[in-house]
């Protein structure tokens, strides 16, 4: 079967991915799967514990952040 | 004092001393210093300051920002001895490989992190940046999880907080289990209301951020301090009172305390001194100046002068008399 293309913006970049269908391989693919990361997908965070399971549909809206220095 | 005991610490440096003990005593008076006194004092001698469920044991709180680099900033923050810093909530650089994270800058096991919501211009905007902050600390397992710095600002211009939107999300995030720090500005009636919306601290700006002018209005924030703190005027003198923002020198630092401050939080005031890691190091003990200052119970101000040494005793012509 192949698999479905989808369109999402990450942190503001619209990106089109094969075979990202969820959170967490949205984080692999992107290096990120072994950093503190938080994540919202429209605005509503997804916590790590679910990251496996939250599925990204196309034209989700993905935030990545992480800390920063700030005061 | 004709005692030959052996001085035990370098407390009795105002003894009387021979000129042979002198020469002898200040050449050891370093190693004094450098030895006994620090070992006979606590590292952190002011108490604790309890904030929530934390336990402070500097109260100076840092930023992280706007340093030259990371190992400065490492220096700065271990010269301030604060064991709480403040971080921000960003974007992560996607395709940035080698971009180094302030997390692996930090000793982070020594350190309680407290996030900010700075940047934020609404209440839904920094609650969603709370929940953000509190997700990475858990993943890193931090204590500062439990809680947060609010901002939210009013504009970009002056960075002073929107005293209505700051009400808001504090609720908001009240009943979401956050404890709550909220960076106020100095009108004392917005930090009650900002109490009675659930906040752990009130932490009202000396001036506006990074603008290096001190405490601004002294007298908002003595009456912010009474009305918070006060149990005649419906305060609770453990109910903690950070001054935050607006801090430029060590002085300032003094004066927050010395109005009864519970303890201050700057960042601009170090990083951006031409040397922040003495500068770090003046901001700490002016903290202990202050906070021992208040303690202490300053004089009644007099317009005239009243003499220390006795007039009993005088045998100068003195004019009047």
């Amino acid at each position: 079967m192949e698999q479905a293309q989808i369109q999402i913006q990450v942190n503001g970049e619209s990106l089109t991915y094969v075979g990202v269908d969820t959170v967490a391989q949205l984080l692999t693919h992107l290096g990120r799967d072994n950093v503190p990361c938080a994540v919202e997908v429209n605005q509503q965070l997804v916590p790590k514990a679910k990251h496996s399971q939250h599925q990204l549909h196309g034209g989700d809206r993905v935030e990545l952040v992480t800390l920063v220095g700030g005061g | 004092m004709s005692d030959t005991k052996p001085h035990t610490s370098a407390a009795p440096i105002n003894a009387p001393l021979t000129a042979q003990q002198h020469a002898t005593q200040s050449a050891s008076r370093v190693a004094n210093i450098s030895t006994e006194t620090i070992a006979n004092q606590s590292e952190f001698p002011t108490p604790p300051l309890h904030v929530g469920s934390f336990q402070l044991r500097s109260r100076l709180v840092v930023g992280t920002g706007k340093y030259k680099d990371f190992a400065q900033m490492r220096l700065a923050l271990q010269a301030s001895r604060a064991d709480v810093i403040t971080v921000a909530v960003r974007r992560e650089r996607l395709f940035d490989k080698d971009g180094h994270s302030l997390l692996d800058a930090l000793p982070l096991d020594q350190l309680t992190i407290l996030p900010n919501t700075a940047g934020c211009f609404s209440a839904a905007d920094a609650v969603r940046v709370a929940r953000l902050g509190r997700e990475l600390l858990e993943q890193l397992g931090n204590p500062g999880q439990r809680w947060v710095k609010l901002e939210v600002l009013g504009d970009k211009t002056t960075l002073l907080p929107d005293p209505i939107g700051t009400i808001e999300a504090c609720a908001e995030l009240v009943k979401d289990g956050f404890e709550v720090l909220c960076y106020s500005s100095d009108d004392p009636i917005a930090a009650v209301r900002l109490r009675d919306a659930g906040a752990s601290s009130v932490m009202p700006a000396g001036s506006p951020i990074g603008s290096g002018r001190g405490i601004a209005n002294r007298e908002a924030i003595m009456i912010l301090i009474d009305l918070l703190k006060n149990p005649a005027h419906g305060g609770r003198a453990d109910y903690p009172v950070i001054v935050d923002a607006g801090v430029g020198t060590p002085s300032d630092v003094t004066l927050a305390m010395e109005l009864g401050a519970d303890g201050v939080l700057l960042n601009t005031g170090i990083a951006h001194a031409a040397d922040p890691v003495q500068m770090a190091h003046a901001m700490r003990l002016a903290l202990e100046a202050g906070y021992f200052g208040y303690k202490s119970g300053r004089i009644a101000r007099k317009l005239l002068g009243t003499a220390s040494s006795p007039w009993s005793g005088t045998f100068t012509h003195i004019p009047g008399e």
